[in-house]
């Protein structure tokens, strides 16, 4: 277990570095001159000097990159060249949207996505099975921003039951927040239940038809038993991936339906910072979301540990 | 046609029947718009702008007054030229390095699974913006970074597909009469994972186009006039009030187009070979 681990942990820090380099290599070596990228092209020569100063491009490249990563690890973030602000600020205030939307999200997921797959593998083969699939083929193929659009057409400007969009900030209204994130939430998580009622449903078959189960039917186990103690039970690495996934899919989720109901959350920002051609912004957001991502990996390594029933594990 | 025969199969598959019609039909939409739209797509008339559908605008006019069918047909040959494009580069990329991989094993397959954890660590989204925020948002930039996310998709699937093949019997008869590991992947081992590659295409197909979809409701992927069904629904948001229809056309299209190409896809596989291991990303 600890092996297999520091094993995974190792991998993890690997694809880091390797992420790292990419990330430097696209957004400082590529373009050239950063400055006049972030600047554009009409930009005075005074102030592309000044912006070249600031941003220490002046020095060599490796000396970039690792005064970039020492900052990275103090959590020396740097400033914001279109907000002026320290950009460790922004991510604080920014993710006071985004990590309850994502929470909520991937919770409202598995509350509809796995009873969903759980009775349809239970009823495999009649009338719910039937409904539960055409509701996952429906919800994968249907892009979640069009179901904000939808749900804004009908429940905000027809009914007038939520707000279109905007956010009033927790401090000033709780609960005029909550119900500003409340389609949002459905419009990200609808097409995850989708996917997570699908996943569910086939690994619950797949494993219905191992022979402990039917050895487990024929001692007489009672069904209800049987469903929830021995199939999903081993059912739950598929799932639990995809829950993991759900998190890290989160991220480009959140910049497309930030957009549509117009939160300032973290995805607004990556992209407002990308129309801004914020160069600083985008390299500190992008590295730490594969941190975060390389972090869930992680974190589903060790579930699996955890809930493998089988003793041992093959890396 | 014999009863088991995979035409016989197929036609007696419903899912699969309705995947190949609607998949039909985006590609023929496709093909009329290169020959013939009801109006001319990028042709604005501000005098009937944001009109309801009617028997000259079958679907009715945005808000320069284009003409919202023609725009809708034009965007399926937008958003197929996309979706070609990036899974024809993802999977010529993918499965040379898969069949590398599994021909090599060792460090080349340690390096290759790694290098696929890094593409999967960067949700394509944000692949997207890294490229646009070098190179500037256009359809271009958006098939590279669809085509970029493809690549590990089908390096995983040709490489466990491959490793597979390698372990039986008619490969070590190759081997022992002395062919190399370059003759026996195109002798022995691609021809063997041709139904897991097509299946993984239709389906990345799908993902490519709900991709694109999303790109360029950003602004990050075909650039105005020329329209895209992600850019139209973006469009649509403002006058949303004034026209709701314009909100609910353009996403009916990618809705029914990702909808033929998953049950295509899913059909497909059950046809060949129920047993292939379909890798589900996006």
């Amino acid at each position: 277990m600890l092996e297999f681990m520091l094993r995974r942990l190792f991998a993890a820090l690997f694809t880091l570095v390797a992420a790292s380099l990419v990330v430097f290599a696209v957004l400082e070596v590529l373009p050239g001159d950063p400055a006049l990228v972030m600047l554009g092209m009409e930009a005075q020569p005074d102030t592309l000097a000044a912006l070249r100063a600031e941003l220490g491009l002046d020095r060599p490249l490796w000396v970039r990159y690792f005064a970039w990563i020492g900052d990275m690890i103090t959590f020396d973030l740097g400033r914001s060249h279109a907000y002026k602000t320290d950009v460790a600020t922004m991510l604080v205030n920014r993710l006071q949207v985004t990590m309850p939307l994502a929470i909520m999200a991937v919770t409202f997921a598995v509350c509809l996505g796995l009873p969903l797959g759980i009775m349809a593998a239970a009823r495999h083969g009649k009338a719910g099975d039937y409904g539960v699939m055409m509701f996952s083929q429906a919800g994968i193929a249907v892009p979640n921003f069009w179901i904000g659009l939808l749900l804004v057409l009908v429940l905000s400007l027809g009914l007038r039951w939520f707000p279109a969009g905007g956010f009033p900030g927790w401090d000033r209204d709780f609960w005029g927040s909550l119900h500003a994130l409340a389609l949002p939430v459905i419009a990200l998580g609808l097409p995850e239940a989708a996917i997570l009622a699908r996943i569910a449903r086939s690994a619950m078959l797949d494993t219905m038809r191992e022979d402990y189960v039917r050895t487990a039917r024929a001692k007489g186990v009672a069904e209800r038993n049987v469903l929830f103690g021995h199939v999903l039970r081993n059912a739950l690495i598929p799932i639990v991936t995809i829950v993991g996934l759900f998190f890290a899919f989160q991220v480009g989720g959140a910049i497309i339906i930030e957009s549509v109901f117009y939160l300032p959350g973290l995805g607004q920002l990556i992209y407002q910072s990308i129309n801004n051609r914020d160069l600083v912004v985008i390299k500190d957001v992008v590295i730490l979301l594969t941190v975060f991502v390389l972090a869930i990996n992680l974190a589903i390594d060790a579930i699996y540990a955890l809930i493998d029933p089988r003793p041992k594990i093959k890396a | 046609m014999s009863p088991g025969s995979p035409l016989h199969r197929a036609l007696r598959h419903k899912s699969f029947l309705i995947g190949a019609a609607l998949s039909l039909l985006l590609i023929l939409t496709a093909l009329v718009s290169l020959v013939w739209t009801p109006w001319p797509v990028t042709e604005i008339a501000m005098t009937r702008k944001l009109q309801d559908p009617s028997a000259a605008h079958w679907l009715g006019t945005d808000h320069l007054g284009r003409d919202v069918l023609s725009r809708i047909m034009w965007g399926a040959r937008n958003s197929i030229a996309v979706g070609f494009v990036a899974v024809t580069l993802g999977m010529a990329a993918g499965v040379a390095l898969g069949l590398w991989a599994a021909a090599r094993r060792g460090w080349a397959d340690e390096l290759i699974s790694r290098m696929s954890d890094l593409v999967f660590a960067f949700p394509a989204v944000l692949t997207a913006i890294l490229i646009t925020t070098v190179f500037g948002p256009s359809a271009t930039n958006a098939i590279i970074a669809i085509g970029i996310f493809n690549i590990p998709v089908f390096a995983r699937v040709t490489r466990g597909a491959a490793l597979s093949v390698w372990g039986r019997e008619f490969i070590r008869a190759g081997l022992a009469i002395g062919k190399g590991p370059v003759r026996i992947t195109f002798d022995h081992v691609l021809p063997n994972i041709g139904s897991i590659l097509i299946v993984q295409g239709t389906i990345q197909f799908a993902v490519a186009i709900l991709a694109e979809a999303g790109l360029s409701y950003l602004g990050l992927g075909m650039q105005p006039p020329l329209p895209s069904w992600g850019r139209m629904l973006n469009d649509a948001q403002t006058y949303m009030y004034d026209q709701p229809s314009l909100a609910i056309f353009p996403g009916i299209a990618i809705a029914l187009s990702v909808l033929g190409l998953n049950l295509l896809g899913d059909g497909l596989r059950d046809i060949l070979d129920p047993r292939l291991k379909v890798l589900r990303v996006g």
